[in-house]
């Protein structure tokens, strides 16, 4: 089969790999039908994440029709149309079973190397890493889904591929960023970053409740999209200065509660930004935390600051007397999207939301070293790419 | 995922470290300091004097090579090559004082008593040689080879203890079914090949060693308190001196089980013995954590877990790349 494999910082190529096959008696194989380029993919492409290795398949956002199933998948079967979580999560574990799918302790083969980095281990997540598991990814033709009675769920007809792939990671992402804020009717909720998990952040701040959403971010199509799309208030960051901006627009007191949806790789304008991309490059830090920081210093006193922005390790000047003496809450996490997925569709069965607002681009898999390379400079007013196998 | 651990290589003198224990330890602990501990603990010190002696020979090798060559009734003038040997002496030697267990820097010091054997053996050839110096060098030589040989194979000797905590989900009772038929432990621990049970708590146990080759021994349970604690030991005519322990105390809050896992290996000298000092020696902890992980996967999901860059599923190894294995039984 095809599949998009990494071969080092800013060079990925689709070349043809042996087709998956069962290696756990619940697996399932599936002939992916879509696939998306995430914005952590870009933290791959950009080679910050360690523990990669050349010839990895990347990708986490997928689906398609089940093919083969193993012998213990009792509730998936051959011909179903099925959307897969990124996270794999065994169903059985302690955390599993406190609904917490992406700290599964039974998915991760390879949870030693990320014990190193971490502490503990997360989750095995597909095509991210070899310390997250060294699983195959998805933008591929055909791929293994490990634990597939839990970490899959059936379509129903009526629904297209667009309207559903994002149930995979980046809704599920984007409204758990959102209900870590624990919204209160009069909320304002400020998020930071506004490409397709902001948009699903901003978009599930209104669906669960708030009164105001302010959007920050530089690049004018993806905050024209938070206006017209998500009705959310915007802020260029190149343009006003966030914290001032956002106390005038709560009269002094700040957000109730701040998203980062932007991660490792936040940009700033100014020295700050010179200063974290120095260190990030001399390996002094592993994740440029503009964001967060801004994030934090913003909130209003007793606040939530809700982190779905990945981070891989370690970062440097975080105000940590700004969330001690101001009684901030920080909530984070990567999306247990198996708690999700079903509630997402539900309301996307009741036209409450179509999810596939975010798409800007569709292409051949061939094409997803152009993709890559587009979604990286926002070429063409990139957001989201879709990939057809 | 919630584990202590701790480790211990037998010997006199050296504390016990522990981490973030606060319970009593197993009774299966007073069983393995028994044997041949003091006597690591002697060749841990004979190895550091040794490693010194090593380290003055060399630097009066370096400083007055003329001098040793005089001494030895070597003529002529192999300055820079008594300096190279010198300095090979002190490499070793630093080697040793730098292990924590200098069985390599041992062994390294036995290569290097062969070459300067060899450079002896070719100074009595010489032509103009004092041979009666020559030969009381190479005597001297001789004598300290024996002591490296000695300290290096009892290095080689020594125990490996490792032990291992892990919470899982399912209760007492059902790992310990599990685990009291012996022939499950290789589903799990990846340096057993098999275990046979031959009845009366007895059974066989054969070990992967390096290069394809294997050791067995035979073991027999020594506790069984249904649903708590196993405990067994090899017999006494095993080549590979081996104890184990496992016990299963359920969690607070009715979170599953507290699984506790203690073994000790104490190889047999040769080859194969080095080469399972080997297996054992570089990571043992991270080997049995990976092994409770497994344990753990097969309890809670069935089986263990494989992904494209871990097709055995196991941790230590080298990763290949993330994509489909060729054939359909690649594995």
């Amino acid at each position: 089969m095809r599949a998009t494999c990494w071969y080092g910082k800013k060079d990925v190529r689709v070349e043809q790999v042996p087709d998956p096959h069962i290696l756990n008696q619940r697996d399932a194989i599936i002939r992916v039908t879509s696939t998306a380029i995430c914005g952590s993919d870009l933290h791959l492409y950009n080679g910050l994440m360690p523990t990669m290795e050349q010839g990895d398949i990347l990708g986490h956002e997928f689906m398609g029709e089940v093919v083969e199933v193993g012998r213990e998948v009792q509730n998936v079967k051959v011909g179903d149309r099925v959307v897969t979580a990124f996270p794999i999560a065994c169903g059985h574990c302690f955390f599993c079973q406190q609904a917490l799918f992406s700290l599964c302790e039974n998915s991760n083969p390879n949870a030693w190397m990320a014990e190193k980095l971490l502490g503990h281990a997360p989750c095995g997540i597909f095509g991210y890493s070899h310390m997250l598991g060294g699983f195959a990814g998805g933008q591929a033709e055909y791929a293994r889904v490990p634990f597939a009675d839990v970490g899959t769920l059936k379509i129903p007809e009526g629904l297209s591929d667009e309207q559903v792939l994002f149930l995979s990671d980046i809704f599920p992402t984007g409204y758990m960023g959102a209900e870590m804020c624990d919204i209160k009717p009069g909320d304002t909720i400020a998020v930071w970053g506004c490409g397709p998990v902001g948009q699903f952040a901003i978009a599930s701040a209104y669906l669960l409740g708030a009164e105001r959403v302010i959007g920050i971010d530089r690049f004018p199509e993806r905050l024209r999209m938070a206006r017209a799309r998500g009705g959310a208030e915007t802020i260029n960051y190149e343009e006003a200065d966030v914290y001032d901006t956002l106390q005038e627009l709560t009269a002094g007191r700040g957000p109730d509660a701040c998203i980062d949806a932007v991660g490792m790789e936040a940009h700033a304008p100014g020295l700050l930004s010179a200063y974290d991309r120095v260190k990030q490059a001399m390996m002094l830090e592993t994740d440029r935390a503009y964001a967060l920081r801004q994030a934090i210093m913003a909130c209003r006193n007793g606040g939530t600051v809700s982190v779905v922005g990945v981070y891989g390790g370690f970062i440097d000047k975080f105000p940590f007397g700004s969330v001690m003496n101001r009684s901030l809450t920080i909530k984070t996490g990567q999306a247990h999207v198996q708690r999700y997925m079903r509630p997402l569709l539900e309301r996307i069965q009741k036209g409450e939301i179509d999810p596939s607002f975010v798409i800007t681009h569709r292409m051949q898999l061939d094409d997803a070293p152009q993709g890559y390379e587009m979604f990286l400079h926002k070429e063409d007013d990139c957001i989201k790419i879709v990939l057809k196998p | 995922m919630r584990m202590q651990q701790t480790r211990q290589r037998a010997g006199p003198g050296r504390a016990q470290h522990t981490l973030g224990r606060t319970f009593t330890q197993p009774r299966a602990r007073q069983h393995v300091q028994r044997g041949s501990g003091e006597k690591h603990g002697q060749a841990v010190w004979l190895a550091r004097a040794l490693g010194w002696f090593g380290i003055g020979l060399g630097l009066a090798e370096v400083a007055v090579p003329r001098g040793i060559a005089t001494l030895v009734g070597v003529r002529g003038d192999h300055s820079l090559l008594i300096r190279l040997l010198g300095m090979r002496e002190i490499a070793s030697g630093i080697g040793i004082l730098t292990q924590r267990t200098p069985t390599e820097g041992g062994w390294a010091r036995v290569g290097g008593d062969a070459l300067d054997l060899a450079c002896l053996g070719a100074a009595f050839l010489a032509p103009r040689a004092r041979q009666d110096r020559v030969a009381a060098a190479t005597a001297a030589v001789l004598g300290v080879t024996l002591l490296d040989v000695l300290c290096a194979r009892q290095l080689s000797r020594r125990a490996v203890r490792v032990q291992q905590r892990i919470l899982i989900n399912r209760s007492p009772a059902e790992l310990y079914q599990f685990w009291h038929d012996f022939q499950n432990l290789p589903r799990f621990m990846y340096h057993l090949d098999s275990v046979q049970t031959t009845g009366q708590g007895r059974s066989h146990w054969v070990a992967r060693a390096p290069a394809g080759t294997t050791v067995e021994w035979d073991a027999v349970i020594t506790t069984d308190h249904p649903n708590s604690l196993i405990a067994w030991r090899s017999l006494e005519s095993a080549d590979v001196e081996h104890t184990g322990s496992v016990r299963f105390e359920p969690a607070p809050g009715g979170r599953g089980t507290a699984v506790t896992v203690e073994m000790t290996y104490r190889p047999p000298g040769g080859a194969i013995g080095r080469g399972l000092a080997k297996l054992f020696g570089e990571a043992p902890e991270q080997q049995m954590q990976d092994d409770l992980r497994r344990f753990k996967q097969v309890m809670e999901t069935g089986e263990v877990i494989r992904s494209e860059g871990s097709p055995q599923g196991m941790g230590v190894m080298a990763q290949r790349p993330a994509q489909p294995l060729a054939g359909r039984n690649g594995q």
